[in-house]
């Protein structure tokens, strides 16, 4: 989590192996890059009232980030604009040395929640767009993500459907706080669609959906906030499993993005014996709870969990599954994890082959 | 299945109340008419529904009342199958939920009067915990300087999701209430549902509320750690109650790696989040949220890196194990010591004397 990262004589050599990143974010360099994308109306729209989202702030986060834009200090492009604006800087500092084979795109701050439905949809559509015309057409190692107006059920459906079978998108991409946990009904028609053009959900962390981040209000700091992006992706994943999402689309793969996996085992088993007890108030969930996190959930890597000891991060991983785990570097954001560092020694050839490449080429069906 | 030993602290006993106006005898003229007159219903709140499953074991619920309501039913199913010298009575009455300060006030004084005269007068083996007004710091704060007095009391009473964090400042005076007579800080489980009962808002059902309270002890400990409250108060104990702890190691290696990070946000914060763990955080055994083999038990156990941490619980009514199970299996007879009786004499410091109605330490 290092914001400059200095190579160690005993990294890895595996640095060069080609690996696959399922967490880059493109950033747009103003709003006006969707501009082309985006009815005149919206431009004027946007100019005189802003986005209207979940939050009081027009411009920014309510909780400061620990640096300008989340984003390394390094990865400012030498052509201008914020980290992660550049296709050609991206390849230079990030795809080509680090031998990125595949990368999927997760862009934020897409107008994903916002409070009015229309300018929402509108957004999206732009933001899919605008990942095709400057990014996965220029360089195809990139896959972008289908972004909704999550809200909205029946325009995002649309917006699936629209790009079922575009082999520019691999995933649709949602957040974890949102108006609802994510396993309300409001969400279904997404769910819905995404399972018919067999494409997975990326449930990303982060979002504003007038919640507080606590269950008990708002807190004090930015480090809560992200601290909180795993309680919140916890409480999500399991209002998926228990209001049965899994059980009445049964072939839907879900990616948890950038929220750790870490807990993914004692949420599991808390959820199994909580289910034991009060199953009868949930008849629509068939199967013990762990069984539908076993057989559809997938977690990125970063930021990898990091104990003082290596056999309990290996632990873990045993109780979730080597094949479930898919590497991300979340580029340019400062809390990058970098891809020879990442694992400690002691793994077997396979896992690492898994989990650095296979398992993600397997679950977006990418030779 | 592990055997407990003899003389151990219970620190999560429910005695129930009855109802509402069981309270009346407890309050004064003005509030026994309020309570009459406006036709008040029971505060029994949500997180517990009575007839749900979780609420109470199905072979301790009574014939007729709340589960926890009978001081035979508690003594009998709960102290003298594992030979208990001492239990801890949380009481969970819906106080928390009421918006007027001074309406709060006033049942939780009955309250714990109550919990004195019924409870603590009748059984010599019995604590309890000071049920505070959190609409009010100064009322909290009064309400401890009051109970306090009675050395019978061993702990401060808050729920794990309330209106704001608990690390927040505006809370600080409780803690250096509690700090200064030797009182830890027991946060259990269940909400004022003032905010939506998860950080993602409202679920459907009861199940999705209850697993939500795991994460909302691990929010309410970051909230505890990054504000500074045990630098401030480094003699505070603070004890999660039926919170489960199998969360802890992956959460803390999360907190710590952050807090490499961002660390300049809170430069308060002094030492890694697991070290303040460890001084000053304590969690009540059940639920044992794990699935029933001795070696993950042992590997979590391992994880968490310390043998300081459980303190023995029977979560009593709560249905968290069945029939005399309440260790899980596999601990070391040497654990199943620091649990049952180190680890809370050395959290309820007040346990260490007679325990009586006059003056405590």
């Amino acid at each position: 989590m290092n914001v400059q990262f200095r190579p160690s004589a005993d990294a890895p050599v595996t640095a060069k192996t080609a690996i696959a990143d399922c967490d880059i974010h493109p950033a747009r360099r103003s709003m006006k890059d969707l501009y082309p994308y985006l009815a005149k109306r919206w431009h004027d729209h946007l100019e005189t009232y802003g986005g209207h989202a979940y939050q009081g702030m027009m411009e920014g986060p309510p909780y400061p980030k620990a640096q300008p834009n989340a984003s390394r200090r390094d990865a400012y492009p030498p052509e201008g604009g914020v980290q992660g604006s550049s296709l050609s800087f991206m390849q230079q500092q990030h795809l080509d040395p680090n031998n990125v084979a595949l990368g999927v795109l997760n862009p934020l701050n897409t107008g994903q929640g916002l409070r009015n439905q229309e300018l929402s949809a509108a957004l999206a559509t732009a933001i899919n767009d605008w990942q095709i015309a400057e990014w996965t057409s220029k360089d195809s190692r990139l896959k972008g993500s289908v972004v909704v107006a999550n809200e909205d059920g029946v325009a995002s459906a649309a917006e699936i459907r629209k790009r079922a079978g575009d082999k520019n998108f691999v995933q649709v991409l949602l957040l974890s706080r949102n108006v609802e946990p994510l396993g309300q009904r409001r969400y279904w028609p997404i769910y819905e669609a995404a399972q018919e053009a067999g494409l997975p959900i990326g449930v990303h962390a982060f979002g504003f959906g007038g919640n507080p981040i606590t269950a008990s209000g708002w807190p004090s700091y930015y480090i809560e906030e992200m601290v909180g992006h795993s309680q919140c992706q916890q409480t999500a994943l399991a209002s998926i499993v228990l209001e049965g999402v899994l059980e009445r689309f049964p072939k839907l793969k879900m990616i948890m993005i950038e929220a750790g996996f870490g807990w993914a085992p004692s949420l599991a088993w808390r959820l199994d014996r909580v289910w034991q007890r009060l199953r009868s108030e949930v008849p629509h969930v068939k199967r013990p709870p762990s069984e539908y996190i076993k057989d559809h959930i997938w977690w990125t890597t970063q930021p990898m969990e990091d104990p003082e000891r290596r056999d309990h991060l290996f632990q873990t991983i045993d109780w979730i599954g080597w094949d479930k785990l898919l590497f991300a570097t979340d580029y340019p954001h400062w809390d990058y994890d970098e891809p020879s560092r990442v694992l400690p020694a002691g793994v077997s050839d396979a896992n690492r082959a898994a989990f650095y490449l296979g398992n993600a080429r397997e679950l977006y069906g990418i030779a | 299945m592990t055997s407990p030993i003899a003389g151990g602290v219970d620190c999560d006993l429910h005695p129930a109340l009855p109802h509402l106006t069981s309270l009346l005898p407890y309050l004064n003229d003005y509030w026994r008419d309020q309570v009459t007159t406006r036709g008040m219903t029971d505060l029994e709140s949500q997180s517990y529904p009575p007839h749900s499953p979780i609420s109470a074991r199905p072979d301790w619920r009574p014939a007729k009342g709340k589960p926890g309501a009978s001081l035979h039913d508690l003594t009998t199913h709960a102290l003298d199958p594992f030979g208990t010298g001492i239990g801890i009575c949380n009481p969970l009455y819906g106080l928390q939920m009421v918006f007027s300060e001074d309406m709060a006030d006033a049942f939780c004084r009955a309250l714990n009067d109550w919990l004195v005269k019924e409870w603590l007068d009748k059984d010599a083996r019995l604590r309890g915990s000071i049920v505070i007004p959190v609409q009010s710091v100064e009322k909290s704060v009064a309400e401890i300087e009051r109970c306090a007095r009675d050395s019978r009391f061993v702990q401060v009473l808050m729920l794990v999701m309330g209106d704001i964090p608990l690390g927040k400042r505006a809370y600080w005076p409780i803690y250096a209430a509690a700090e200064r007579h030797g009182l830890p800080i027991g946060v259990h489980a269940g909400s004022n549902y003032h905010n939506p009962p998860s950080s993602v808002g409202w679920g459907s059902y009861h199940i999705e509320d209850y697993v939500a309270q795991a994460q909302a002890f691990q929010t309410q400990l970051t909230s505890l750690i990054v504000e500074g409250v045990f630098a401030k108060y480094p003699r505070l104990k603070m004890v999660m109650l039926e919170s489960g702890f199998t969360w802890l190691p992956s959460y803390v290696w999360r907190l710590h790696k952050f807090w490499r990070g961002v660390r300049m946000e809170t430069p308060w914060v002094d030492r890694a989040p697991m070290e303040i763990v460890r001084s000053n955080i304590r969690f009540s055994l059940q639920p044992v949220d794990a699935p029933p083999d001795p070696e993950t038990l042992n590997r979590l156990f391992d994880h968490m890196q310390s043998d300081e941490l459980l303190l023995f619980s029977t979560d009593y009514p709560h249905w968290q194990f069945d029939g005399n199970a309440v260790l899980p299996d596999g601990l070391s007879p040497e654990l199943v010591r620091k649990i049952m009786i180190d680890n809370p004499y050395a959290t309820y410091t007040r346990l260490n004397g007679a325990g009586s109605k006059e003056s405590a330490a």
